[in-house]
């Protein structure tokens, strides 16, 4: 076992290297001059653009970029010298110069946000998902299973923006079910109950489209499991139904929705931009979206890297997990 | 002692193309300790027959009449007639089945260790000490080789062969009164057919149960059975002790079955024979003898009476049974 974890180890820093140097390379050759991006809209003082390309580092050649920025990353950068010397320690991925920030320290203040929103969500959606799958695969063909059909019906064509709309012009504005957003961020450490309170609606609006999926997948999966020769082993033994579905069914049918789980909750980690966007929250999706709108080079490079980075992680969590629930794919 | 009384036992599933009858008011009987072998071709309704007996078919599937009463441990009762729940009680306690494919029928996630003792503590309110003893013992008597340790081993970590023992002792370990075998050596190599069927046997004297051992190896049937029931489209068409079919078959289809069996002990110059034509289509059966299409006998018969008139189950002396025109009432 520690042999395959280190193995998957040195095989993902192999893609999480590759995936840079590709994110490099694109963002090198886009037809953007990031030193005159460096000076905003109305600024023609090609003193001010060569000044700043040698403080960015931005008139070294490619490959020197590249190294400089990868030794960032464990070691820090610091930009430009004397009184402008800005330091950015490590993990340093660059400095934005339009936020006027190191691009780490804008990382970390989004991304709490969005891990509060996917942690809430993912929770929300598996309760929902799954039980509601079970429900429609144990009542196959009745009224349940067809009520559940019409919500995954709803839940997969629904966009997320619209969902999100809907839940703010009717269980806030219309039926004054909970008070409005207030749209400031508060950590959880903070104040817990204001944490919860800003992020439940972001948290239903994205659980309500992936527990539709995750239904769907659980009904079906259930449903073949219970075909299975083994559950009617278990019945022949003279288990009761509900230790055959929570013992044998449940424990092969729920096996691939930890792989599911884990990689879509990866994907919302690297930014919900939608559901940011909507709800006004301050994280990872938005911060990507603002800089692609404002060509901020760095800050592109470090969302999609960390993206990257996570759904790589994701994977490797997921990989030994999926060995401890499955021992057929546990290495000797 | 009569241990088990089948009588008109139907199964019929409402299909969208008509009604299937998979088995027509089947009637048998099988002793204490006997072993009564049901042949067939896939489709005859072995299988179904005996997971009614088992009540493992699916609720609301099927419409399952008749009765089966059987003598259990707390006394008489039907199989048929009884409540699920209640079923479920004798269901790997007083009757136990193992089936036809080894590799699927544990279940992967859990040790076979887990899965013995699990069949054992639901029926016995013992300590989990106790149930782990029985395993290695059962584990043991059905011949694996380290059973102690290999409690602890995966299914996907035995072969075949080592998978359908696993599913003997998990069906041993109560003791049941009967053993419901479901071609317990179809899905293995041939080599490892005898083993299993010899120590079926071995095993069967030992706990002097009944089994009930469904095939279509005429083969295995020779060895192992006391009595056998051939069943062709959902209804016995012929019943009799083993040495009496191998010796006398009456009705075309037991003869036809025997006569497509390899042998050793003859000139083989000549080609296999096989039963001509397919089983029929249980939606849309043949009237008359299900049989008649491919009965290479008919003009024994006066008339088309094959292909107007059903024959019944009736004794050909000396408790063998043939559903068939020719020799009947002689």
């Amino acid at each position: 076992m520690l042999a395959y974890i280190s193995r998957r180890l040195a095989v993902s820093l192999l893609i999480l290297l590759t995936v840079s140097f590709a994110v490099y390379v694109i963002f090198a050759f886009l037809p953007f001059d990031p030193a005159a991006l460096t000076c905003g809209k109305n600024c023609n003082d090609p003193g001010i653009i060569e000044a700043n390309r040698r403080r960015l580092g931005y008139d070294l050649p490619f490959f020197t970029q590249y190294f400089i920025f990868l030794k960032g990353l464990f070691f820090g950068r610091s930009f430009g010298e004397g009184a402008a010397l800005i330091n950015c320690p490590a993990p340093s991925l660059g400095y934005s110069f339009q936020q006027h920030a190191c691009v780490t320290s804008l990382i970390g203040e989004a991304l709490p946000v969005t891990f509060s929103l996917a942690i809430g969500a993912i929770f929300m959606w598996l309760a929902l998902g799954i039980g509601l799958g079970i429900l429609a695969a144990r009542f196959r063909g009745r009224i349940v299973d067809r009520l559940s059909t019409v919500f995954v019906l709803i839940g997969t064509s629904l966009p997320t923006f619209l969902t999100g709309l809907l839940l703010l012009v009717f269980v806030v504005i219309r039926w004054k079910l909970i008070p409005f957003p207030s749209g400031n961020y508060t950590p959880f450490l903070e104040n817990p109950f204001e944490w919860g309170q800003i992020l439940f609606l972001p948290w239903l609006t994205l659980a309500f489209a992936y527990a539709a999926l995750y239904t769907r997948f659980v009904r079906s999966s259930v449903i073949d499991t219970s075909n299975e020769d083994y559950i009617r082993t278990a019945r022949a033994k003279g288990l009761s139904e509900g230790v055959i579905l929570g013992k044998h069914t449940l424990r092969a049918a729920l096996a691939p929705i930890a792989t599911m789980a884990g990689l879509d909750f990866a994907g919302l980690l690297g930014g919900a931009i939608l559901t940011e966007s909507v709800f006004n929250l301050p994280g990872l999706g938005r911060l990507a979206i603002s800089a692609v709108v404002k060509y901020d080079l760095p800050i592109i490079v470090a969302t999609t890297l960390l993206a990257a980075f996570i759904v790589v992680i994701m994977n490797l969590i997921v990989d030994i997990l999926y060995a401890y629930i499955d021992p057929r794919v546990r290495v000797a | 002692m009569t241990l088990l009384k089948v009588e008109n036992l139907s199964v019929d599933f409402p299909t969208p193309d008509g009604l299937v009858s998979a088995v027509h008011e089947t009637s048998f009987e099988i002793s204490a300790g006997e072993t009564l072998a049901i042949v067939g071709e896939s489709g005859s309704g072995k299988t179904v027959t005996n997971l009614a007996l088992m009540g493992l078919i699916p609720p609301r599937t099927a419409n399952v009449s008749g009765s089966a009463m059987f003598e259990s441990h707390d006394g008489p009762i039907d199989l048929i007639s009884m409540e699920r729940n209640e079923l479920r009680k004798y269901r790997g306690r007083d009757i136990a089945m193992i089936f036809q494919d080894p590799m699927s029928s544990l279940h992967p996630f859990y040790t076979i260790g887990d899965q013995i003792i699990e069949a054992h503590q639901i029926h016995n309110k013992v300590d989990l000490k106790v149930s782990k003893a029985r395993a290695i013992e059962l584990l043991e008597l059905v011949g694996i080789q380290g059973a102690d340790t290999r409690m602890k081993a995966f299914p996907h970590q035995f072969s075949g062969g080592m998978r359908q023992r696993v599913m003997i002792a998990m069906a041993l370990v109560n003791n049941p009164l009967l053993l419901i075998a479901d071609e317990p050596t179809t899905a293995l190599d041939v080599t490892v057919q005898a083993q299993i069927i010899k120590l079926l046997a071995d095993l069967q004297q030992e706990f002097k149960m009944a089994m009930i051992l469904i095939t279509h190896d005429m083969g295995v049937v020779a060895g192992a059975a006391d009595r056998v029931n051939v069943m062709y489209a959902g209804r016995i068409v012929e019943s009799a002790n083993v040495r009496d079919l191998y010796a006398n078959p009456l009705m075309p289809y037991t003869q036809g079955l025997l006569a497509s069996v390899p042998r050793m002990d003859r000139p083989h110059k000549n080609r296999l024979s096989a039963i001509p034509g397919q089983p029929p289509s249980m939606i849309a059966l043949p009237t008359g003898c299900s049989f008649n299409p491919r009965c290479t006998r008919k003009s024994e018969v006066d008339g088309s009476k094959c292909e107007t008139q059903m024959p019944d189950l009736t004794s050909r002396g000396n408790g063998h049974l043939s559903r068939c025109f020719i020799g009947e009432g002689a």
